[in-house]
């Protein structure tokens, strides 16, 4: 008991003494718990939202996509089924507003509201003869309102109305749930995440079919006494799957949807935000044990003196490792609480379910599961920085700890015999780097993690440029714009400022430890001659010596990374690359050029003195 | 050597205060010193008294807050640090109580550090650093890391490294302090070689028995000089003898 007690008074008393550290310590963990506890607080934040949908539409358990009226009288009398609406005709179509052009599904309907799935109009009316409604992610990726004029295969409608659904995956996911619902719709050059949906009267959509595009689908709508049957029943009528459909003649004569599955599709928009969220809450935790490394490093030689004091009066290795590691695994439970809070509060700003869902989300749920989660990966990155530190210092001789014997600098013999041939700066740089080669390669992990990051962003951002622009798609290019990548851009946004200021926050960190590591050896080259500016290159030298590699594996692991999460991901352009590193070389070179400047601002007596005291 | 072109190093009425109102402490009040060529200096007194900060002043470690300072026909004290900095890698040579020694370096590339510093080759750097080791005693020590030589043989190699660029004036921070009587008795050894051979220098030291091998004693008390003493037998006598150190 006297033990524990003794362990958390010094634990509490280090803290308050070194406070400063102890926040800048629990704000990067912290920094990686937030986006964790983010990505895991969006689970299933759009299934209330879909519900509340589904209800105010009367929305279908099972939509049938079949190849002609006829069909719909087994399905509709088949067992289970309550209540359907259609068989619609559904015309495939073009539509330009403004200059820009999508694939349009143009559903035929009655003015008179439908038994299921009658959308709901959120802006103006339903349809009527030459009036269209559109559905509501649609109409936001045209930028048309109600009242606009639009062209559907050369015949001119007015806007009388925007929906939503629950019977359609929104705009541009239309076609995720197969690629046979869209088949006859993929016209004209449009991708399948060009296509949107619209309602129009029966007689309009029917006239807009041609004898290039006829109409051959009508959309059933079904709902089941139980609405968990229905992957059942679409299990039960679907026809075997069959090969590859290569062209509309090869179309099935049934497809069926699911609610399930449409639910699934209207989720994606929340799910590609999780899907950045996790790899960024892990990158960030990378970063985060760097940034612990750095700081229990820079405090190891105080904490010697501690550890040879405590083992004096007769502490045991067990209780110095245990002080050790109190006060960082009380640091990382702070870190996780703070984490924690900060998601959960930032969550709701995320989960906006997108235009094509009615209703507010549910608060994010964070389960003790989760909660747990978040606070083993705030306990595993103070461990990982911090348990071999704290088994050196138990093991540490207490005569040599009293002594504040630190770690010697190490003697790299090769980068000694190198420098000996280059300019001052160069010279004193790269000595720097062998004496402390392990601090080194922490610059280098560091900028690898926010290489990686950055590379990723740029490659994101390429990419939705070309896709943009090859598929005549995005404002600029005169095109949809699209909610999902819009999404993306904000999540990557995000991320991309946590990533750079705890990564600026780690190069200030590392800078700092070897700039004071760095004062001895500084102050006896000043005395031997090397002038203030020598000195201080020297330092910005064997930071950016320290950070180019990291910044170049980077560059490489930022490419594979985005390769293996986005299969039709390109490669950013050379100059795009070039650019970011080079402009993370100047950071790293700036950030260090400051501590730099004061350090040999510092007289050479006093330096010398301090150091031999 | 009371010639004035004989004087090397000429202080007048330096001082370095640190603190400010209550708290201003003076650590050099006043001195004014000179220092002839190819003399050899003692500066003494109790610890604290200021005669390291002296030392700094007269090195261009650290700046004077009043006065002036020369060195040879050239005004110190108002060098800019480029100039400074030059001055202390060309003309003047330190060696300190601490060594100060690089722990990652070998006593050799040690040596060879200021040679590389004033844009030497490699090479020259080299072999000038191996001669400087011979002439101090540790050429058999020149591969060794500091961290396994004696205290003694790594002050010899701390002279050694001072040496390096052939400065004017040798200034030396309780050069035995941190050494037992047989490795001072070595380091006084080399410095009477040095002083034999015209090199200037002014050794601070609080014991008197190495103040009596030089050719003239100073002596401070809060930060001001106060007293001076020729002495006779110095460096050019029987140097151990003098200084009470028994020889081997």
């Amino acid at each position: 008991m006297g033990r524990a007690f003794l362990v958390c008074r010094l634990a509490a008393r280090d803290v308050r003494h070194h406070l400063a550290e102890a926040v800048l310590l629990v704000v990067a963990i912290a920094a990686a718990t937030a986006t964790l506890t983010m990505a895991l607080a969006l689970d299933g934040v759009t299934s209330q939202p879909y519900q509340q949908t589904r209800n105010a539409t009367r929305g279908p358990d099972l939509v049938v996509y079949i190849t002609s009226p006829s069909q719909a009288a087994a399905l509709i009398h088949a067992r289970g089924v309550v209540a359907s609406s259609g068989p619609f005709p559904v015309a495939s179509a073009t539509i330009e507003a403004d200059g820009r052009t999508g694939g349009l599904f143009a559903e035929g309907r009655s003015e008179a509201p439908a038994a299921v799935d009658q959308p709901d109009v959120t802006a103006g009316s339903w349809v009527r003869p030459g009036g269209v409604v559109l559905e509501r992610t649609f109409a936001q990726a045209l930028d048309v309102g109600v009242g606009a004029g639009v062209t559907i295969s050369g015949r001119r409608f007015t806007v009388v109305g925007i929906a939503v659904t629950a019977a359609q995956a929104p705009y541009p996911n239309l076609c995720y749930l197969t690629t046979n619902t869209c088949g006859n719709l993929q016209t004209d050059g449009f991708g399948s995440e060009q296509l949107g949906v619209a309602w129009t009267t029966e007689a309009d959509a029917r006239a807009l079919a041609s004898a290039t595009v006829p109409l051959d689908d009508f959309a059933l709508n079904l709902k089941l006494q139980d609405p968990a049957d229905a992957p059942a029943f679409a299990a039960e009528h679907t026809p075997a799957p069959g090969p590859i459909i290569s062209s509309p003649a090869d179309q099935p004569e049934l497809v069926i949807s699911t609610w399930e599955g449409i639910a699934a599709a209207d989720a994606l928009l929340v799910q590609d935000a999780q899907s950045v969220l996790i790899p960024g809450s892990l990158l960030l935790a990378l970063l985060a044990v760097a940034s612990v490394a750095v700081l229990v490093g820079r405090r190891l030689s105080e904490y010697a003196r501690r550890v040879g004091l405590l083992k004096a009066v007769g502490g045991t290795p067990a209780l110095v490792a245990a002080t050790f590691l109190v006060e960082n695994v009380a640091l990382a439970v702070s870190a996780a609480v703070v984490g924690l809070a900060a998601g959960r509060l930032i969550a709701p700003l995320l989960t906006d379910p997108g235009a094509a869902l009615i209703g507010a989300p549910a608060a994010p749920s964070l389960s003790a599961l989760k909660a747990a989660e978040v606070l083993g990966v705030a306990l595993v990155v103070a461990l990982a920085a911090t348990l071999v530190p704290a088994i050196r210092a138990a093991r540490a001789s207490t005569v040599r700890s009293l002594a504040e014997i630190g770690r010697q600098p190490r003697r790299g013999a090769v980068l000694i015999r190198l420098s000996r041939r280059l300019p001052v700066p160069m010279l004193f740089g790269l000595r720097l780097v062998a004496r402390r080669p392990r601090r080194a390669l922490l610059s280098t992990a560091n900028m690898a993690v926010t290489v990686t990051g950055l590379v990723v962003v740029v490659a994101f951002h390429t990419s939705v440029a070309k896709r943009l622009s090859t598929a005549g798609l995005g404002p600029t290019a005169g095109g949809l714009s699209d909610p999902v990548i819009n999404r993306d851009l904000q999540m990557l946004g995000v991320l991309t400022v946590m990533l750079v200021t705890l990564a600026l926050l780690n190069a200030v960190f590392t800078t700092w430890a070897m700039v004071a590591d760095a004062q001895r050896a500084s102050a006896v080259l000043r005395a031997l001659g090397a002038r203030a500016r020598q000195v201080s290159l020297g330092l910005v030298v064997a930071q950016v010596v320290a950070a180019l590699p990291g910044t170049l594996a980077g560059v490489g692991l930022g490419i594979l990374a985005f390769r293996a999460a986005v299969s039709d991901g390109g490669t950013p352009s050379v100059l795009w690359l070039v650019l970011t590193v080079l402009g993370s070389l100047a950071a790293v070179a700036a950030l260090t050029a400051v501590p730099a400047r004061l350090g040999a601002r510092r007289s050479i007596a006093d330096a010398l003195a301090s150091e031999a005291a | 050597m009371n010639q004035p072109s004989e004087i090397l190093v000429r202080a007048r009425g330096l001082r370095r205060d640190y603190g400010r109102g209550e708290s201003l402490v003076r650590a050099v009040d006043d001195v004014d010193l000179e220092v002839a060529a190819g003399e050899a200096l003692a500066v003494m007194g109790p610890s604290g008294c200021g005669k390291s900060t002296l030392l700094h002043l007269l090195g261009g470690l650290d700046r004077p807050g009043a006065g002036e300072l020369w060195l040879g026909d050239q005004r110190v004290d108002k060098l800019s640090e480029r100039a400074l900095a030059e001055l202390r890698c060309h003309r003047i040579g330190f060696v300190f109580q601490a060594f100060h020694l690089m722990d990652e370096l070998t006593a050799q590339e040690n040596v060879e550090l200021p040679a590389l510093l004033a844009g030497r080759s490699p090479r020259r750097a080299r072999r000038r650093a191996e001669e400087l080791l011979d002439q101090a005693g540790v050429a058999d020590r020149a591969r060794h890391l500091p961290g396994r030589l004696s205290g003694g043989q790594r002050q010899r190699v701390a002279i050694a490294r001072a040496l390096a660029n052939d400065p004017q004036i040798l200034l030396a921070d309780e050069p035995t302090g941190n050494l037992d009587s047989a490795a001072a008795l070595d380091v006084l050894r080399l410095f009477e070689a040095l002083h034999q051979g015209g090199l200037t220098l002014v050794i601070v030291t609080h014991d008197d028995r190495i103040a009596g091998t030089a050719d003239r004693l100073v002596s401070m008390r809060d930060g001001a000089l106060v007293g001076e003493r020729r002495l006779t037998g110095g460096a050019r006598g029987s140097l151990a003898q003098f200084a009470g150190l028994r020889g081997e």
